[in-house]
Order: structure tokens, then sequence, then C-alpha cells
């Protein structure tokens, strides 16, 4: 019982949180020079109608913090206002999140599976010549520019012609077959998830690495070869887990370095994802696909940790203070 | 400090590295051949040009080479760049050039290398208004390598004092503080990033511009920083040192600054010298999407910028230096900081 009470706890500390973001991205927007319907005053194809109900929805005649309580209400229940070509704010984010999850959901997925046990052999081999090109190995993916490496990648795809060039699909993915759609969605999937790959992957070796040193530093882990446990048995079964617990908190980290990395790539694969979408609102001064933009995004990267957290409450006993 | 870095390894040719660049762009003005300006519009995407030390009949010379003419092929229906091989132009070292202040005050208009009269000499080629590039670079550079280390500056005192205060006070003032610098850090920070540049009118000088990307940037980091800080002061704050500063009446602030902070000092080189790099980093991605440093200026991103349409990529690969040099320099950076924490942290208690 005393485990959902720590889970209770954890998600009512995000309601704070979340109310102090939607302030500081509505205040930072709204105070910039900005007329935020003057796109859709210049938009032609906008009615008279659809403007009055924006501007009735944001209060603009309103004082500033009558205007955020409109916002937020707004917000909340789900009404997020139109962008500057007219379409809904929220379906236009219904098209692109599930895209920047997927990307994000495999990279993680990815760099975990190589990056842990990368991690554990530099711990392992500590100081020999494998850890020492492994090491240097990450300096130089943590060195790459995302938007560099996305470039040299593109010049890779149209020099060989693997890879199809930008976007998620294929202009003739409706017609094909399932299977086919995988292939599809795969060989467009290749190079976004080659660049983030590569960059968050250095970053968790080398944390591997270094939580993996500290505990097979530990006094427990001397005894437990001074009783001649063999050597596997000492890595996977007893350091292995207590190495791994600091990641999971770096996961909710992770999750949030790579929103903000996959901005630049999405946009030089021009991937139909949510950093894309912040960027071209963000250029035609978009301001209610900003803000919207901004509170998901925000939204994702507390959900994130707080599914880390949970998962650190569930797995180590410590946090619960047991 | 410096003794032990230059020891090692790798840390030892990457400070080596990183002084060669800072010396370059401090002496741009002289390192490269042409001004940050000059442009030919008649040389767009020039290639680089070629350096010639053996003549057409075989014999040794010195250092020549051609300029560059454009010709229209109406085969291809494109413009194609041809050497005039009618006149050589022989290469100097100190040649004379066009004029520039030394330290803003000494004219001057000797420049490392350059040609005689009449020629053109491009490094690295021209971009699509015909200005060179390797001289870009050079001038890029000074903003590109200089634009993180202003930001730590903004940066860190106030991390440092926003975090110390809120570890010292503690209670409600601890609580308001980190939920605040919390709330910071729950934006993702790259969106923060555009949307802060965005709004910045565009009627800005160029000086008032690269002053409020240092602030903007500087506005990133601070509360994971203040965050770090706070910690650290937490269990500072109970030490002995502190209890006899608030016995013999030392203000608040005073004991904050004086006693707790300096306590930090190892924890705050390590965390700035291994956060140039992502300052590098964010510099020129805003750069690169438009946002950042604006044309006619140059930074390492901005320069990138044109590297985004593909015949650019495909067939004028010298455009891609920038994102070298960004490449290098972010990796002196890294190896030098992970240098610095070992040596001042051998045990990695401050991670």
């Amino acid at each position: 019982m005393k485990i959902w009470k720590f889970i209770f706890k954890r998600i009512l500390q995000t309601i704070p949180l979340l109310i102090i973001v939607s302030f500081i991205s509505f205040f930072i927007i709204r105070l910039s020079p900005v007329d935020p319907l003057a796109e859709l005053r210049l938009n032609p194809s906008i009615s008279q109608e659809t403007l009055q109900r924006e501007k009735t929805r944001l209060g603009l005649d309103k004082p500033i913090i009558v205007q955020y309580g409109l916002w937020a209400s707004s917000f909340v229940r789900g009404d997020l206002g139109v962008t500057s070509s007219g379409e809904k704010v929220s379906t236009k984010l219904a098209e692109r999140i599930p895209n920047t999850l997927v990307l994000t959901l495999i990279v993680i997925f990815m760099t975990w599976i190589v990056g842990v046990p990368l991690g554990i052999l530099g711990a392992v081999y500590n100081k020999t010549n494998l850890d020492r090109i492994l090491t240097v190995l990450s300096s130089v993916g943590m060195a790459i520019p995302s938007f560099f490496f996305a470039i040299l990648l593109l010049i890779f795809a149209v020099k060989t012609g693997w890879f199809p060039v930008g976007g998620l699909t294929s202009f003739d993915f409706n017609d094909l077959s399932f299977g086919g759609k995988i292939l599809d969605l795969t060989k467009h999937l290749v190079l976004p998830v080659t660049v983030l790959f590569t960059i968050s992957l250095a970053g968790l070796q080398r944390q591997m690495r270094a939580n993996m040193l500290d505990v097979l530093d530990s006094d427990y882990i001397k005894f437990a070869r001074a009783k001649g446990l063999s050597e596997g048995k000492i890595i996977f079964k007893h350091a292995l887990r207590n190495a791994i617990n600091p990641m999971i908190t770096l996961l909710g980290f992770e999750f949030a370095g790579l929103l903000s990395g996959a901005a630049l790539t999405e946009y030089v694969f021009q991937y139909p994802g949510l950093g894309r979408l912040i960027l071209e609102a963000v250029m035609k001064s978009d301001i209610n696909l900003v803000m919207a933009s901004l509170m998901i995004g925000s939204i994702m990267l507390v959900a994130g940790n707080l599914l880390a957290d949970i998962l650190l409450i569930l797995t180590d006993p410590r946090v619960r203070g047991e | 400090m410096f003794k032990e870095i230059l020891k090692d390894k790798f840390a030892g040719p990457a400070l080596i590295i990183l002084l060669v660049m800072y010396l370059c762009i401090a002496c741009a003005n002289f390192i490269a051949p042409y001004s940050k300006d000059f442009s030919d519009r008649a040389q767009a995407y020039a290639p680089p040009s070629p350096v010639y030390t053996v003549t057409a009949e075989g014999k040794l010379s010195l250092p020549y080479t051609y300029n560059y003419v454009r010709v229209f092929e109406p085969k291809l229906y494109q413009n194609v760049y041809k050497l005039d091989k009618s006149q050589k132009h022989y290469l100097r070292l100190f040649a004379k050039g066009e004029q520039y202040k030394i330290l803003g005050v000494i004219p001057c208009s000797i420049h490392l290398f350059g040609t005689d009269k009449g020629g053109r000499f491009y490094l690295l080629g021209t971009d699509i208004n015909g200005r060179d590039v390797f001289s870009r670079l050079l001038f890029g550079g000074r903003i590109s390598l200089t634009i993180g280390f202003l930001a730590l500056f903004i940066l860190f005192p106030i991390g440092l004092l926003y975090g110390g205060i809120s570890g010292y006070f503690g209670g409600w003032v601890d609580i308001l503080m980190m939920r605040f610098a919390e709330a910071v850090m729950a934006i993702p920070s790259f969106y923060l990033l555009i949307i802060l540049a965005s709004i910045l009118p565009s009627n800005m000088t160029s000086a008032q511009r690269f002053a409020l990307i240092v602030v903007i940037l500087a506005l990133i980091g601070w509360a994971g920083f203040a965050r770090v800080v706070r910690g650290m002061v937490l269990s500072i704050k109970n030490e002995e040192f502190v209890q006899a500063a608030e016995t013999i009446g030392q203000s608040k602030l005073g004991i904050i600054i004086k006693h707790i902070l300096p306590q930090t000092t190892s924890y705050v080189i390590i965390a700035m010298t291994l956060s140039v790099p992502s300052y590098i980093l964010s510099e020129s991605g805003l750069s690169f999407l438009g946002l950042g440093i604006q044309q006619p200026d140059a930074s390492w991103g901005n320069m990138l910028k044109e590297a985004q349409e593909y015949i650019n990529i495909l067939y004028r690969p010298w455009l891609l230096t920038p994102g070298l040099l960004i490449f290098v320099a972010v990796l002196c950076f890294n190896l030098i900081g992970d240098t610095v924490r070992d040596i001042l942290d051998p045990k990695g208690k401050l991670r």
C-alpha cells in the first residue's frame, strides 16, 4: 500500500508544476510585441466569424491575468484555437505527437539495448584499450552537432539512393499493402533514428560506465570477490542491479534531451514531428500553435519524468524509505 | 592544472588545438585574406582555388594560382567555373590587401597570405554571395567560440546565487524557488530557445542581437545548475564554519556568498568546462535555423544554413567546413572537460 501512496503523491506534485509552466510560457509569448492574431487577420480565407471567436476566446481586450485565465480554461477543455491557416490546433497536434513519440521511443529503446552493455564493457575492462576506444567513440558521438550529422546522412542518402529523403511516408503510402507500409515507414525512420541514436548513445554509455565503476568499487563487491564468486555472477547478479537504478532517473532526462534534439533533426529530415511543427509555428509567428505545442512538449517531458520516477519507486526500495 | 591537462594523451592535444583556434580568431583580421563583408557577386559558389607549384612545362616554380571565370555552359544550362590560364597569380606571404585596424586603432593592410595584384585566392571557395568561406570561418569563429563563454558568465552567478539562497534559507523560500526552477526545466529547452529567439524584434543592430542571444542562452541553463548548487548548499550549511559565521553575526547573504558558495568551486569549474560545448551547439543550431546570428554577420551556424540545400551539399562540399569546425571545437572542449573533472574530482563525488 505504501507504494501507491508514494506514486499518488508524486502524481499530485506534477499539477502545480504544470501550472507554473503554463504561467511562464503564457507570459513569455504574450509579453512579446507580436500580435497573436496578426497572421489570422492577414489570411483572406479566415472568416470574420472565426476571427471574432478567437478574439473572445483569448479575451484580447481584457487585462493579461484574465487573458491567462481564459486561455488556461479553454486549454483544459481541449479547445486550443485555430492555426494561422485556419485548421484546428488540436487536430494538427494529434497528427504530430505520435510521430515524435514513435521516433523518441525507438531511439530510447535502442540506446538502452546497446548503451547499457557497452557501459558495462567499459567499466569491466576499465583502462584497457577497449575502454579507451569506447571512451573516444563516445566523445566523438557527443561532439557531432545533430544537424550537421543529419546533413551528412542526407548526402549519403542522396548519393546511394538507399533511403528516401525526408518525410515519414512515401507519396504512394496509402496504396501499399500492410507489409509494404511497415517497410516504407522503417526506411523513412532509419536516418533520423541513426542521428538521434548516435548522439544519445554516447551519453548513456558514459553514465552506465561511471555507475558501474562506482558499484564495482564498493565493499559488497569486494566481499563477493573475496568469497570466490564467479566474475559473471558478480557483475550480472550483484553489480548490474545497483548500477542500473540511477539510470532510470536518467530515462526522464533522456526523454527531455531527445525532445529538444529531435527538433533540429526533424527539421533537416522534414520529419513531420512536434519539433518541426513548433519550428514552423515560430517562424510563421503562429501564436496559438506555438503556445499549444510548447505546453504539450512540457506535458510530455513532465510525464516522462513522472514515469521514470514511478519506475524508480517500484524498483528501488530505498526511494520508498523502506 | 594546465600541466596536468597538457600531460594527458587526449586533453593535451585538445587544449593545444583550442588555443590555436582562439589565436586564429583573435588575429582573424590578419590571417583572413579578405574581410568578413568582402563579396564579389560574379564569383558566387566558386570552388577552392587550386595551387600549382609545377608549371605546365614541368618546371618547379613558386606557388601560384589562376583566377576563376564564370562561363555559361549552354549544354548543361548552368554556370561553370573555369580557370583563366592566361594570367598566373603568385601567392605571397604578408601580402597587401584590404585595410583593417589592429585593436581597432592602428590601420594596417598586411595579411598573412594573399596573391599579387588582380588575383583572387579562395582557400575554401566562396558562398552564395561570393564571399570567401575561409575568411568568414575565422570571423564566424569569433562569435561561435565566444558566445558560450559569455552565456556562462551570466548564467553561473545567477545559478549560484539562486541555488545558494534557496538552499540556505530553506522552508517556503526553498519550496517556491525550487518549484519555479523545476518548471523552467520542464519546458523542453530547445523549444524555449527558439521561442525566445523568435520574439526578438528584427530591427536590432548586430551587437544588440548578439547580446540578447547570449542572454537567452543563459536563461536556458541556469535552472538545472541552481538545483545542483542548492543540493550542495544543503549539506554545507550545517558545517561548523557556517555556524561560527552565524554566531559572530555575519549577514545571511554574506554567509552564502563568502562562506558557502566558495565551497562549491570545484563543481562550478567542472560544470563550466563541461557545459561550454552545449552552448556552442545551441548557438550554432539556432543560427542554423536562421533565428540566431543574422547575415551579414558570420557564425558557424548560419554559414551551415546554406548546406541545407541538396545541390549545395552534393556539388559544393566546401560549404560544410563550418560543421567540421564546430565538431572539432566541441570535441576538444569535451576532452578537456573530462580531464578537468578527473583532476578536480578523482573519486566522482560531485557527479
